[in-house]
Order: C-alpha cells, then structure tokens, then sequence
C-alpha cells in the first residue's frame, strides 16, 4: 500500500512572525509609552514594526514575552476602533514576568504573539442592548468593547456598565469613568467592596448593583469579564432578569503558555480556552464540566 | 503494495548501509531493558523486543526542545533591546527501526496535534526528515499490553517500510515514497513472489489469538462511559492513591502537553526559549496568576488524564489519546491502569444505572 504521510491538515495562519515559521517566535514591538494607572497596574502603548495594525477583536489576547523571564497571555486593552499604528495593554504587577514589565520604559523592546482566540462576536451584538459587568482587572479587556460600542454608538441600543473594585485605590481609568458617567447615552454603576473614608459612592460587590438596573431581556447581551469567583454570582444576577445563557458572554482566564492550542495548560474539558475561548456564552460553559 | 523479502542475515547490512546515509536509531538492550537509542552497531539492533520505558516520541517531540534563542540587552540607561532567531532542533534525516504498532499510532496522533490548526513547524521539520520502519507484533509485549483492546494491533497508515518476521526472513511493506528510497535501489532485498504474500496473510492471521482483550467494553464505547462516569465516586478513590508523580504522561506516547520557559545563558542577556515535557498529572499545571487552581485536586487531575485518553483527545482530533501500550501502567507506582479505571468505571456505572 503506497500512503503519504504528508496528507496533513493544514491552515494558514493569522500570525505575522518577522517572515519565519515559527509560531512561537514572537516579533520584536517597541513600547511608546508607559501610564501609571494605579499602584498595581500600567498601561502600555505598544507599537508593532512598520507601525502595522494588531488586527484584533474585542476579547482577544497577545503573548507578552520578555525573552529571559517568559511570556504570559494579556488581553488587549484597545477598541479596533481606537487601534491604529499602536494598542494598549494594561497590566497588573502580580508576577515575575509583570514585575520587570513594570520595569519597562519608553523605547524597550518587548516580543508580541498573536492576537489568540476567539473574541466577543460584535457584529451579533448590534442593534442591541449592551450590558457589562466587570470585576477589578476586567475592566482592561471590557474597554476592548465598551470602546468599540461608543465609537459606533449608533449601531447599539443601550450601554450599561456595571464596574466593581475591591476599593477606591484600585479603581481602574478614573478620567474615563468620569467621561461614561457624564454621557446621556451611558448609564455607569461603580462599587467597592471596601470604601475609604472619601468614597461617597455604592459599597458592596457587583451583584449589588443589578437592583439599579432594569433591562430588557428580550433585547440585551450581557458581557462579563472578571475574577473566577465573579462569575458565578453575576451569571446567577442576569439570569434572574431574564437573559438566556446564550445572551450571557464571559471571558476565561486559564494559564495558556503557547496560544495555539497544543501545550494543554488552557484546556476546559476538550477545548482549548486558547483557541475556542476565552469569549464563551455561558450555554457554552454549561455543557463544560470544569468551566465555572 | 510493494512486498520485499529481507533475509535476516541481510539485515546488519542493510543497517549499515542506512547508517552512510541517516541517523539510525531503534531498541537496543540497556542495564533497565529495552530503550530506543543510536545504532552504532547493527548487532545492537533488538528487531524482537517486548516494550520500551518511553515511546520513540523522544525523537518526533524532544523532552526538551529550543524554540529560539534570543539576546535581551540593556547598556547602562539604554532601552532594552531584543534579537530573537528561530531554532529547529535535531532536523536531520533519521531512520527509526522496529516501531511497534502501538507507537505508530501514537505518532499518527501528533502528526494531526501538530499539523492541524496553528502548524507547529518546529516539529513538522523533524517530522519530515524522520523515516519510520515498523515491526508487526506478533506476540503482546507483556501482562500490561492491551493493544487489542484499542485497535492498534494493526500498522497504521504512517509507515514508511514495515517489517513482518516471518523466521528466517523479514517481509518488508513499502508504505510510502520515502520509504522506497530507503530500499536503496533494492540492493539487499528481492520482491516478494505470489507464495511469500499467502505466507505473510498466515502469519499475520496466526498472531489474533495470542492477544487477549482487557476491557469489559468496546472503545468505542469510553467516550460515552467517561461522560457517564464524570461524577463517579472512583475519581477519588484513584485521586486518593495517586502521587502525582507525572510518571504516566512522561512514558504516554500519546502524552504531548508541554511547557514553555526561558533558560538564560551566564551573561544574563542571552539564551534559549525552551519547550519541555509537562504532565496535567503535576498540581501546577492549571493554576493560573492570582492563585486559582482549576484542578486542584489530584481526583480531578487523574479524571482529566482518563478524560483526554478516552474522550477528549478524540473530540478534538479524531484518534483515541490510548494506544493500549501498557506504559503508563509499568510506570505506575500504585497500580493505577487505564483497563483496570475504565472496567471499574463500568462496573460502578452499571451499579448506578442497573443496567
């Protein structure tokens, strides 16, 4: 029997990887700018080479590497809409690696991979009302879409954000806060668990806030990135206003260490949360044993 | 289908041959038993072995592989400064001899992990240079074999030549073009005659009732039974005899999970990214910045293994994560087996269902 062995799959790549083959070879960005948000977080603007467009969509992720540390999955902070020559990342100290990203300067060279997995479905979600419930750090790749929806503010009904951090230090782009609550066409709820003795606003966890908030069930698409913990509790909040698990979308947090659906460290039951993920609908989530 | 007859005393020539053109490896005899490693001898050559501690995948997927190298440098004030190069490690033209079955469909698998989806090249340009020789096993390995079980009893579609001891000669299958050339202009092998081919269908006939079957299900049915059984009470009994050791996955042929991190050289401004093997059997494996751990337990972690071997490796690729090869249960140190979990969850589900 005459067979060959080179009858395998193959699939063209959205990666640009300085015109070599290997997909774990990130490229060379330049950091533009460095912003201090608050004590445990910054935000970075990245620049690719030649000023090229990352190409992504709300939800998705880079791998961040500083070669001789390693490299860790950060949701991209920029809309599309606000992403040009360059895109934000906003990243919390909480490691080796984002210890000495913290570290990093206007002009340093980090390595980008990607952008990976599959992103918030946008296009589904015109002509409806947008619910977001973000915990902490989630607000970052939130903004990813709350942007996207503002810059086409036409194209959507309602926008409501409902934003929690553990305490007022920890509140992420405060001026941009300000700007939503400002604006008649978005309706913005902040909460900490544990106010200051200045915080003059809604004290307790994020669910708390779903009492504020009256949707129309047959019309709106709840989006909720957080911590793990959050997502139980909020799921159990937007289904007790009607919405249907497949009008609830959330973002996983699993420890990817390739990005390309290989090294099994992401995997939720049988899916990679690296290529599948890490946008799912909570009906998605439902059928997965080991998800929530 | 070209048959060629390989007399056995051809055989250290036809070794040696190779050995001008290829790298040549295959089972040798070693102080722990058998193992693949370099032929430098043709006389090391085990063409008759029962198993190996580790599969051949030692030579399609390195326990640890550079992926680029790279210098991160920042002179006093300066920016940090990145060059990276990719790295394809251990690309050169290598002849495996006498790959089980078994084995051959554990490569069938990573050939479709690595090429479906994002193409790993890193392992597609190793690939491509290997050439597989198969033997037909014709008598299981030992006690802990259950290959029949799995249906990998028979050579899957990867090889490039395979062999079938017939006593005093070897038939040998060309499967592919490569494995043509490795004939090399037929110099030490005849074409097989109209008796030869009736010969190899009687020894291979003769060889189904030496293996013996294991499981009390067809494996067709695990996907199912492990959907059945995700809640079972045997999780934690096996959860709570296993030590996490990671022995299984490491001897898995079908094991491929890595991790990824980089070694730095003694300057600290330069060095390799590097893969190595991983286990989802370590309590590491799932835990994710902040401190969560998504299988924390080690019920959890046994469960997941069992789960990709019967169920999800399938859903994703097509081919069962089991070749009955029996090495994860030589390995284990308390006695946790795949045909002993997956009977014993049978047993448990038929108690439960009163099927």
């Amino acid at each position: 029997m005459l067979h060959t062995t080179q009858n395998l799959t193959t699939t063209t790549t959205p990666l640009r990887y300085n015109g070599h083959t290997s997909v774990f070879l990130p490229i060379v960005a330049t950091v533009e700018e460095v912003k201090t948000e608050t004590a445990l977080e910054k935000i970075y603007t990245v620049r690719l080479p030649g000023g090229q467009n990352l190409g992504h969509v709300p939800g998705q992720f880079v791998m961040v590497s500083i070669p001789g540390v390693g490299e860790a999955p950060i949701s991209v902070m920029s809309s599309p809409s606000r992403t040009g020559e360059t895109f934000k990342l906003c990243i919390r100290n909480a490691g080796d690696l984002t210890s000495l990203i913290h570290r990093l300067q206007p002009g340093d060279e980090i390595g980008i991979r990607g952008p990976f997995g599959r992103g918030f479905p946008v296009a589904q979600f015109r002509g409806k009302d947008i619910l977001i419930a973000a915990g902490g750090l989630g607000l970052a790749p939130a903004r990813s879409l709350i942007d996207e929806v503002l810059d086409n503010r036409s194209s959507f009904g309602r926008l409501i954000i409902l934003y929690g951090a553990k305490n007022p230090g920890e509140i992420l782009f405060r001026s941009v806060l300000a700007e939503w609550d400002e604006r008649d066409d978005v309706e913005f709820m902040v909460t900490v668990d544990r106010p200051d003795d200045v915080w003059s606003g809604h004290v307790g966890v994020i669910t708390t806030l779903f009492e504020h908030v009256d949707i129309n069930p047959y019309k709106t698409i709840a989006v909720t990135v957080g911590p793990p913990v959050m997502y139980r509790f909020v799921t159990m909040e937007l289904l007790g206003k009607g919405l249907t698990p497949e009008q609830i979308w959330m973002s996983f947090e699993r420890r990817m260490k390739c990005g390309i659906g290989k090294c099994g460290h992401c995997q939720v039951n049988h899916r990679y949360s690296c290529q599948e993920g890490p946008s799912w609908t909570y009906a998605e989530a439902l059928a997965f044993e080991e998800a929530l | 289908m070209s048959l060629y007859i390989l007399s056995k005393e051809r055989l250290p020539q036809f070794v040696k041959a190779l050995q001008g053109k290829f790298r040549v490896v295959g089972p040798v005899v070693t102080e722990t038993g058998f193992a693949f490693d370099d032929i430098t001898d043709p006389a090391q050559l085990q063409m008759d072995y029962t198993t190996t501690v580790l599969p051949p995948k030692k030579y399609f997927l390195p326990q640890r592989e550079v992926l680029f190298s790279y210098r991160n440098e920042k002179e006093n004030g300066g920016p940090q400064r990145l060059e990276m190069r990719p790295v394809y490690q251990d690309v050169q033209p290598t002849v495996i001899f006498g790959v089980h079955t078994c084995d051959m469909n554990g490569v069938m698998l990573y050939d479709k992990v690595f090429s479906e989806g994002f193409r790993d090249e890193h392992y597609m340009e190793r690939r491509e240079q290997i050439y597989i020789i198969g033997i037909e096993c014709l008598h299981p390995c030992d006690e802990a074999s259950f290959c029949k079980d799995m249906g990998t009893l028979t050579a899957p579609p990867i090889y490039d030549l395979h062999m079938t001891d017939a006593g005093d000669h070897y038939f040998v299958d060309t499967g592919t073009e490569k494995g043509e050339r490795l004939l090399l202009d037929n110099a030490y092998v005849k074409m097989a005659e109209k008796e030869d081919i009736q010969r190899l269908g009687q020894v291979l006939s003769a060889k189904w009732p030496r293996f013996r079957m294991r499981l009390k299900m067809s494996r067709d049915q695990t996907p199912s039974l492990l959907t059945l059984g995700y809640q079972a009470r045997l999780w934690q009994e096996l959860g709570d005899r296993c030590l996490a050791c990671g022995s299984c996955t490491n001897v898995c042929p079908t094991c491929f999970c890595f991790d990824v991190h980089d070694e730095n050289d003694i300057t600290m401004q330069g060095g390799e990214r590097v893969r190595v093997w991983d286990s989802c059997q370590l309590r590491e494996f799932a835990l994710v910045a902040g401190g969560h751990n998504f299988r924390e337990s080690k019920a959890s972690r046994v469960r997941h293994r069992l789960m990709r071997k019967g169920k999800y490796i399938k859903q994703v690729h097509g081919l069962l994560g089991c070749t009955g090869c029996g090495r994860c249960e030589r390995a284990c140190l308390v006695n946790i087996t795949i045909p002993g979990t997956l009977n014993a969850l049978h047993e448990e589900m038929q108690l439960e269902s009163g099927i």
